[in-house]
């Protein structure tokens, strides 16, 4: 047991991002698109939060984009949210056993099963998240902010390519987004936008080299917190202004 | 003696952070097998649960309690084929070790003690229970206590999700119960005292049948 009680130190254990997000936003195919495009470059792993079902690891399973092994359901009782910030036990062995059964591993994606608005990721159990919204899930969803959509190392916002059809301006929303998380990164993503797929995956690699530096702490974005401009190379898009780095 | 009632408290807990919240004791196959369906049925199925899984639950608390104390990790190891020996369904055997080492895990966190060793790392729960119980410097009483209210409370809990009942009538059920559980805790404490193999051993084989069906349900709210 005592091998399980302390983590190693934060550099030399995985990289343990979270994703969260209301339900059918596209948690399971943001994971998806992170590993088609890193698994030839960093060792992943995967753990889903299912609530009726492990119907999300059976997608990514299928999806073929990882080794089946190297992705695991966690049952959370009907209670999505507890599993990721309230009783993190259940996952916390989840990917404890995982980073032990393929170690090394990079980056261990955890997916929380899609709940609402208020469920983010305890400092416990990963050391960055993601918050995904979607455009088909209302413009106004940005504006309303949450501990997610305001304190999220990352917030998505995702299906862009959906917002002529359901009468979203996705330019007002990613701006609102942008408003409530006082200048903390937004993503407008659609997996058929190349050039967003390659955003996220910039930053996928970003926070890993910084937890790998040990210069990324489990906490709240800052007032001056990463964040990408629109142009520049892949390494280049995501950076902070604090002069002492 | 030292009172540590509020140890006691925060081991009772539902809110402990060691994942109890995902399983219904047996509930949900139960419900789907039309066992239960209403506050009576239900009300049944708690005594039974706590007169057979309960009753085994707190014996064996109890007795890891004291091995704990005196440190004898032999006695962990004939603890453990013991309360094999006592779960024929592997279903169960699977989510009872599971559960004990989601304790430990959480235990070790909250409550480092190096006696936990002794232990091993997939206890069955009531064994890991009983080793937790311990650590906080808890007796064989206590321990019993925790493994009688946790049958009965994590069903009651799943209970209010699974069929159209409020919250009041099935704690009231619970609170209907407490003369059996202290009844059940004197009797597991007084078992832990004697031999290994005279410790309860009450079965519950429509409880055995529901975990391995639902150990094989595609849809499920709850883990087991």
């Amino acid at each position: 047991m005592s091998n399980e009680q302390s983590p190693a130190p934060a550099q030399r254990r995985a990289l343990r991002l979270g994703v969260a997000g209301p339900v059918g936003t596209g948690k399971s195919s943001l994971i998806a698109t992170v590993c088609r495009n890193l698994a030839d470059e960093l060792s992943l792993g995967v753990i889903t939060n299912d609530i009726y079902t492990d119907e999300d690891a059976r997608f990514l399973r299928s999806a073929g984009v990882l080794p089946g092994e190297r992705i695991r359901a966690v049952e959370t009782g009907a209670c999505p949210h507890t599993a990721i910030r309230d009783d993190i036990t259940m996952n916390l062995l989840a990917v404890e056993d995982l980073e032990r059964d393929f170690a090394p591993l990079d980056v261990v994606l955890v997916e929380s099963g899609g709940d609402n608005l208020t469920a983010t990721f305890s400092p416990g159990l990963v050391d960055a998240q993601i918050f995904v919204l979607d455009v088909a899930g209302g413009g106004d969803v940005a504006r309303k902010g949450g501990p997610g959509i305001a304190r999220a190392d990352l917030l998505v916002i995702n299906k862009t390519d959906l917002g002529p059809h359901v009468d979203v301006d996705v330019g007002r929303m990613v701006a609102d987004a942008a408003t409530a998380r006082n200048g903390a990164p937004v993503l407008a993503l659609s997996r058929k936008d190349e050039d967003s797929v390659e955003k996220l995956c910039a930053w996928v690699r970003w926070i890993n080299r910084e937890h790998r530096h040990g210069r990324h702490l489990p906490t709240d974005p800052g007032p001056m917190a990463p964040h990408f401009h629109a142009s520049g190379e892949a390494d280049e898009l995501f950076h902070t202004h604090d002069e002492t780095r | 003696m030292v009172d540590h009632g509020a140890a006691l408290l925060l081991l009772a807990d539902g809110r402990f952070p060691a994942g109890g919240y995902a399983h219904s004791g047996g509930l949900e196959p139960t419900i789907a097998a039309g066992r239960v369906h209403d506050l009576a049925t239900l009300e049944a199925f708690l005594q039974g649960r706590a007169l057979t899984a309960g009753a085994v639950a707190a014996g064996f608390a109890a007795a890891a309690c004291g091995t704990l104390s005196d440190e004898d990790g032999k006695r962990f190891i004939a603890l453990d084929a013991e309360l094999d020996a006592r779960m024929p369904s592997p279903a169960q055997r699977t989510t009872s070790r599971q559960l004990g080492r989601q304790l430990l895990r959480a235990v070790g966190a909250i409550r480092p003690d190096p006696r936990l060793e002794h232990v091993g790392a997939r206890p069955h729960q009531p064994i890991g229970l009983g080793a937790a119980v311990a650590v906080f410097g808890l007796g064989r009483r206590d321990a019993a206590w925790v493994a009688l209210h946790e049958s009965v409370a994590g069903p009651a809990a799943a209970a209010v999700r699974l069929l159209s009942l409020d919250p009041f009538s099935t704690h009231a059920a619970l609170a209907r119960l407490g003369p059996l559980l202290d009844e059940l805790a004197g009797s597991a404490v007084a078992a832990s005292h004697g031999e290994l193999d005279d410790l309860p051993a009450g079965g519950a084989p429509l409880l055995d049948i529901a975990a391995e069906d639902h150990a094989v349900r595609h849809t499920r709210l709850f883990a087991s």
